[in-house]
């Protein structure tokens, strides 16, 4: 099953490769992973999305919380979250095509920002399922070029994660 | 009054000093010219000169397992560092408290790909409980007391400290920090009152209760509650290899130690129990061998452990406690003593009935040779279990030795088995003797070692000579690598591809090169006498080549991936 963590570490050289160590040693898998400071600069916020069993979750979670440079990890999956992620895909977007991709992007709310004669580069945010939708919609010939950031995570009400 | 400003250098051998460190083990290398310059100036720790690196880590990995302190080692840049990451994941598999002091090329140089530079941090990550590289000065101190404190609490494990050279020559002002708090690391010591007393309850209540006790006891000093408890349930003890002495063997509750070559008893109790309680271990493959053989419907497990993910790893657990294994033996043994209700004596009594019918088994005999015959390796254990009154530390290397070690020589007290137990790495038997006999210089010190081990660090009997260290080193000489052979034998058609040892070292002439006793014993009524006349020496080191029977196997034995009650008996061959 899916599992999103949010993972509250130090901001230390050397904590992420701990992180993706251990992942690597212990052949769990990352199906994605983003990271950057906090507001607090001394620490880092990461959020991993993997899958596995829930024993193979725990042990991540037990395991992840074992490195010294974690401070907490949480399962967002196990309550209400919101995830985003952002994609900027440039397509070719030329003749009848370019009225036709503008429509899409319009649909899923996508910013265009950048265009040239023969592309556009769109922006998207949102799940992960409504950018593998969008990928899904367009059609695979046209798309030039795909970048995306990995899901971020948040609870959602009161749920924070703070030291 | 103005703070005193010191070099880097100056500043580790104060932290040393202040953390009371005894011996140092290292190798010295240009990285760390500047620290070794200040240890030839000071007099407070001692420092031991190794041959090889992996024998700097090995010894003061011994010296903690020995005497329950934080070993220290000292390793230069690049190649003393990659020489010192076997020993410090022997270290890291066992949960060994040490603090790794390495060199590195001076802070300009990192990345330069400078001479004898790599990237120590990164090669010993997945090897070390932390490691630190330190790039300024200023930071030294209040790492290297965040190594010693990471090392020692907790899962205890090895802490690497990376020091570039520049590092070792600015000066900064010195303090040592008194005490530290981190607030990403805050080891959680006792364990849930709850949960504890949910756990006292299952045993007080089972009619086949098992208690199954590993490293963790010896490792947090838990020993006499361990005893107590298990007195107090009258339940049956194993012990894991980790664990020997944890519970003394000469207890008539003791069943023996567990696991792929452990006893016919304690293999069949831990399947057949019905609350089995598990202390600091952790259910590995060489323990419970097959995890869905070994599960059974309705058998309650209750597992004691610092490290929650040590819990529910391998086996599911119904009643999982964190903390330290001391404290919460304490707490249970309370709770016991508080409760009314006393644990099922008629139940126990058939729960024995059924446990002596297994011992009954006698797993461990084999067949004595005559006083002419070849030497039998087990025999030799025992011999030295009675010429020492049981009372030596054994350090083993890794093999059929080291079975037959644990097999035949019973610890009634902790920390005198010094052996690999979770890397399995062979060449740890000498530098084990070594770190073992500095912490302890008037105990009775002896390696049982094999032919093939005792050659992966041989060096180190120069440093045995350099330091006077009078450990007896008991070759069980099969002129094979025995247990590679035995798995040959029994699972590949007897085709014994490079397990046999030709051209072997005169081993009594070797150990004569470098100063020390050597003595070749080939007959079985040999052994005893030659042991004593061993042990009379004292102050020397005496190198004992048993020249052994080498179709002996070792037994009972659970094939590779069976489970816990599927074992070869050495009557069944």
């Amino acid at each position: 099953m899916r599992h999103i963590l949010s993972i509250l570490l130090e901001n230390e050289p050397g904590a992420l490769a701990r992180v993706v160590g251990l992942f690597a040693a212990r052949a769990y898998n990352i199906d994605s992973l983003s990271v950057a400071t906090t507001e607090d600069t001394t620490m880092s916020r990461m959020t991993i999305v993997t899958h596995g069993s829930d024993d193979i979750i725990e042990q991540i979670t037990k395991q992840l919380n074992k490195l010294i440079e974690v401070v907490k990890v949480v399962d967002l999956t196990d309550g209400n979250h919101i995830e985003r992620e952002l994609m900027l895909v440039k397509v070719r977007a030329a003749g009848k095509d370019r009225d036709e991709m503008k429509r899409l992007a319009d649909i899923f709310r996508g910013r265009i920002l950048d265009v040239t004669d023969k592309s556009y580069t769109i922006e998207l945010t949102g799940d992960s399922d409504k950018l593998d939708a969008f990928i899904a919609a367009i059609e695979a010939g046209t798309i030039l070029e795909t970048v995306r950031t990995g899901a971020s995570g948040i609870g959602r009400g009161e749920r924070i994660l703070k030291i | 009054m103005t703070q005193q400003h010191l070099t880097g250098a100056e500043i580790i051998m104060r932290c040393l000093a202040e953390e009371k460190v005894e011996f140092v083990f290292g190798y010295p290398g240009g990285a760390v010219l500047n620290i070794y310059d200040e240890i030839f100036k000071q007099d407070k720790f001692k420092h031991v000169l190794v041959r090889h690196e992996q024998a700097a880590v090995h010894a003061a990995d011994a010296y903690s397992r020995s005497s329950q302190k934080i070993g220290v080692c000292l390793v230069t840049s690049g190649p003393g560092v990659t020489n010192a990451v076997t020993g410090i994941a022997t270290a890291y598999m066992d949960s060994i408290p040490m603090v790794v002091i390495s060199g590195q090329v001076p802070t300009h140089a990192i990345g330069q790909d400078a001479f004898q530079e790599c990237d120590t941090v990164g090669i010993t990550r997945p090897c070390v409980k932390h490691n630190f590289l330190v790039k300024d000065v200023k930071d030294l101190a209040l790492t290297l007391k965040k190594a010693f404190y990471i090392a020692g609490t907790g899962r205890p494990g090895p802490v690497l400290v990376d020091i570039p050279k520049d590092v070792t020559a600015n000066k900064c002002a010195f303090e040592y920090p008194k005490e530290i708090t981190m607030r990403s690391y805050n080891p959680s010591g006792k364990g849930h009152s709850g949960q504890i007393k949910k756990a006292v309850q299952l045993l007080l209540d089972a009619k086949k209760p098992m208690i199954y006790a590993g490293g963790g006891v010896v490792l947090n000093d838990a020993s006499a509650q361990l005893t107590k408890l298990v007195r107090m349930l009258g339940s049956p003890c194993t012990n894991t290899l980790m664990g020997l002495g944890g519970f003394p063997a000469s207890d008539p509750q003791f069943v023996g130690m567990l696991g792929m070559h452990g006893t016919y008893e304690a293999n069949m109790a831990m399947q057949d129990c019905d609350v089995l309680l598990a202390v600091g271990a952790r259910f590995d493959d060489r323990v419970i061998g097959n995890p869905g053989h070994f599960f059974r419907d309705g058998r309650k497990i209750i597992h004691i452990d610092i490290d929650p993910s040590s819990i529910s790893k391998r086996v599911k657990v119904d009643v999982p406690i964190v903390g330290y294994v001391r404290d919460v033996l304490d707490e249970m043994i309370s709770h016991i003593q508080a409760s009314e209700k006393k644990p099922d004596a008629a139940a126990l009594k058939a729960w024995w009935t059924t446990i002596k019918a297994w011992q009954s088994k006698n797993c461990l005999a084999f067949k004595p040779a005559k006083a002419d015959g070849r030497i039998k390796p087990q025999a030799v254990v025992q011999a030295l279990w009675k010429a020492t009154g049981g009372d030596a530390i054994i350090t083993s290397d890794v093999g059929q030795h080291q079975m037959w070690a644990a097999q035949y020589y019973p610890f009634d007290k902790p920390r005198r088995w010094i052996n690999s137990g979770g890397l399995g790495t062979m060449g740890v038997g000498i530098p084990y003797a070594m770190g073992a006999q500095l912490a302890n210089p008037d105990a009775t010190v002896a390696c049982i070692t094999g032919e093939g081990s005792v050659q992966m660090c041989i060096q180190e009997l120069s440093t045995c000579k350099q330091y006077h260290i009078p450990m007896k080193i008991i070759n069980l000489n099969n002129r094979s690598l025995g247990m590679v052979r035995q798995w040959q034998e029994f699972f590949y058609g007897n085709r014994y591809a490079e397990s046999y040892m030709d051209a072997l070292p005169d081993f009594v002439k070797l150990a004569e090169a470098y100063g020390h006793v050597g003595m070749k014993i080939e007959k079985a009524g040999d052994v005893e006498g030659a042991l004593r006349e061993a042990l009379a020496l004292k102050d020397r080191l005496v190198f004992m080549d048993f020249i052994t029977d080498e179709t002996e196997n070792v037994f009972p034995m659970i094939p590779g991936g069976k489970g816990l009650s599927e074992m070869i008996l050495a009557e069944e061959l």
